[in-house]
């Protein structure tokens, strides 16, 4: 029987020549990666719920913090410290203020073909770079630190093969958004999405981490984009190897196929509360939604293609005096690059607020928090109700272009 | 097969994580702080209302979102017996079964059902409400064995497995 992507991946984990979905495995998890939402918690229960704990392969381990840095408050002050000294005492890889955890996964961890666990649900972006990466609760890494050891139940695989190119004006984030919508929140829950044909390899390394960001939010394990000579690149300019890439077998067994022709895709927007709440911008244009605050950054939609697009339209223009636009790099290095190629000075000379790489207004406690009655446009990846602040606040969601425009307008337009 | 009855809580489509558990209450020191803020940014009366097993009847995606593994041990803090939905998001799933919460998928109850309605549950079996029964799926056996011991590192010290 012929396997997809990801049912090849789970085989290599599994040490098996070969699965099925509905199978349950126990599989060697490549690498586990935990950061500050959750990192406390497992080790709290690493020192207090087991009898005799051990790390079994710290090698295999990345702390990242990003979600709160720096510190807002003195408990999450003492959160981080623990998970500094945690990392210290077991010598395990760790970074602080670097960057978004999955941008520094992807910039110096993922390999094509690897399972990795993080405690986070967006790990499933690492399937840009043809790895399976799956979020999971801190009990689950835990487990997973201590034995080395995870199990998955094989998913069934939906299959979206794409054709075309995105025309100009239109981005990837309109294209997770557009197949969110015609999905559902839950269309892929417990399903593995698999990104292919010419119009995956059309796009670039950047817009494939912005499709498989989102997989989560169609309720899916993982979303993987067919591996390419474009991954090989990608990695090997990181100083690594790509040993496995798998291709799904012609006579893989896919749940569903769909055809997306990326020609087709318009400038969408997902409105409060639900990511599957997508309409074309100009329908929300039409209405005049006056918003509050703009945001771009978080781990869909914060690196150097996007920063570029933001600055493309905001050179020489000014953000509107009723909007607070806060800009935040995906990491460091995607910082550098915008300060090589003068991008923070288009920001701040408009009047945007740059601020360091970390998860920002997203994650909804860090920073840019909004007030009640308040709308947000943001690049992040919810738009769930109270998601960035008061309960009776709004998050429309779009691209980074939709956001710029509209931190000018000081209402939600389509960029022309 | 274990037997049960409770009184219902009915919440919709896609309650999310961040409703479960809002993240500005994620820094308070445990779950214990943190439940009377649960499921409040939709009802914020309702944690203060929730009964020692209560039932929890939801529609489809429960628990989509982060990974927080708070969001579950919330519904455990107050003391909800379980939670049915038509479908559970898959991160939250695994998050409960770890934790000792016990799911039941049903799709069918959603519209027959009030709030403050009681329910009779036979595990493995069937929900019967208003007199009218509705069969449901056991969970495998493995799964069962992790909830009943009260969460996987609880099941793990059970089985000497990690703990040893």
């Amino acid at each position: 029987m012929g396997m997809t992507i990801g049912e090849k991946i789970i085989a290599r984990a599994a040490k098996v020549d070969e699965v099925k979905p509905g199978d349950i495995h126990t599989i060697e998890v490549d690498r586990l990666m935990s950061n500050d939402g959750t990192t406390h918690l497992t080790i709290d229960m690493y020192h207090n719920q087991l009898k005799n704990p051990r790390i079994a392969d710290k090698d295999k381990l990345v702390f990242i913090i990003d979600h709160n840095i720096p510190a807002e408050n003195p408990k999450t002050a003492e959160a981080h410290k623990k998970m500094r000294n945690f990392a210290k005492e077991h010598d395990i890889t760790f970074y602080e203020g670097k960057g978004i955890c999955h941008q520094i996964m992807v910039e110096d961890f993922v390999c094509p073909g690897e399972f990795i666990m993080g405690a986070d649900s967006h790990t499933c972006t690492y399937g840009a770079l043809g790895a399976f990466g799956t979020g999971i609760g801190c009990t689950d890494f835990l487990y997973a630190m201590v034995t080395g050891q995870s199990w998955v139940l094989v998913p069934e695989t939906i299959r979206f093969n794409l054709t075309g190119k995105l025309r100009e004006g239109v981005y990837p984030r309109d294209l997770i958004l557009s197949i969110i919508g015609m999905v559902g929140a839950s269309g892929c829950n417990y399903k593995i999405m698999e990104f292919a044909g010419e119009g995956a390899h059309n796009l670039s390394i950047n817009d494939r981490l912005v499709l498989c960001n989102l997989a989560v939010e169609a309720g899916a394990k993982t979303g993987i984009v067919e591996p390419d000579d474009k991954v090989v690149e990608y990695v090997e300019s990181r100083g690594r190897k790509a040993e496995h890439l798998f291709v799904s077998d012609p006579d893989a067994k896919f749940e569903k196929v769909y055809d997306i022709n990326l020609d087709e895709i318009e400038p969408v927007v997902a409105r409060p509360h639900l990511i599957d709440d997508v309409v074309p911008v100009k329908e929300v244009e039409a209405s005049e939604v006056k918003i509050d605050e703009a945001f771009l950054g978080s781990c869909n939609n914060g690196r150097i293609d996007e920063l570029r697009v933001a600055a493309n339209i905001l050179k020489g223009k000014k953000v509107n005096e009723h909007v607070r636009f806060l800009i935040t790099p995906a990491s460091n290095a995607v910082y550098i690059q915008a300060l090589q190629e003068g991008l923070i000075d288009i920001f701040m000379e408009a009047g945007a607020m740059v601020m360091n790489s970390n998860c920002s207004v997203c994650w909804g406690s860090c920073q840019g928090v909004i007030g009640k009655d308040e709308v947000l446009i943001s690049t992040g990846t919810r738009n769930f109700k109270g998601r960035a602040g008061d309960p009776d606040s709004y998050v429309y969601l779009g691209s980074a272009a939709t956001v710029t425009a509209s931190a000018i307008a000081g209402k939600i337009v389509e960029n022309k | 097969m274990e037997k049960f009855t409770g009184k219902v809580w009915v919440l919709g489509d896609d309650i999310d994580t961040d409703i479960i558990i809002p993240t500005e209450y994620l820094a308070l020191p445990t779950v214990e702080d943190m439940k009377q803020y649960g499921i409040s940014p939709l009802r914020p009366e309702l944690a203060g209302l929730i009964g020692e097993g209560d039932i929890i009847v939801a529609g489809k995606n429960f628990g989509c979102g982060s990974s927080r593994e708070q969001a579950p041990e919330i519904i455990k803090a107050l003391k909800v017996k379980c939670v049915i939905a038509k479908s559970f998001a898959r991160i939250f799933f695994r998050n409960s079964i770890n934790n000792g919460l016990l799911l039941i998928e049903n799709d069918q109850i959603q519209d027959a059902v009030k709030e403050g309605d009681k329910i009779d549950v036979i595990l493995g079996e069937s929900i019967t409400l208003n007199g009218q029964t509705y069969p449901i799926h056991s969970l495998p056996d493995n799964l069962m064995d992790i909830i009943n011991a009260g969460g996987l590192v609880a099941a793990m010290k059970k089985r000497n497995g990690i703990t040893e």
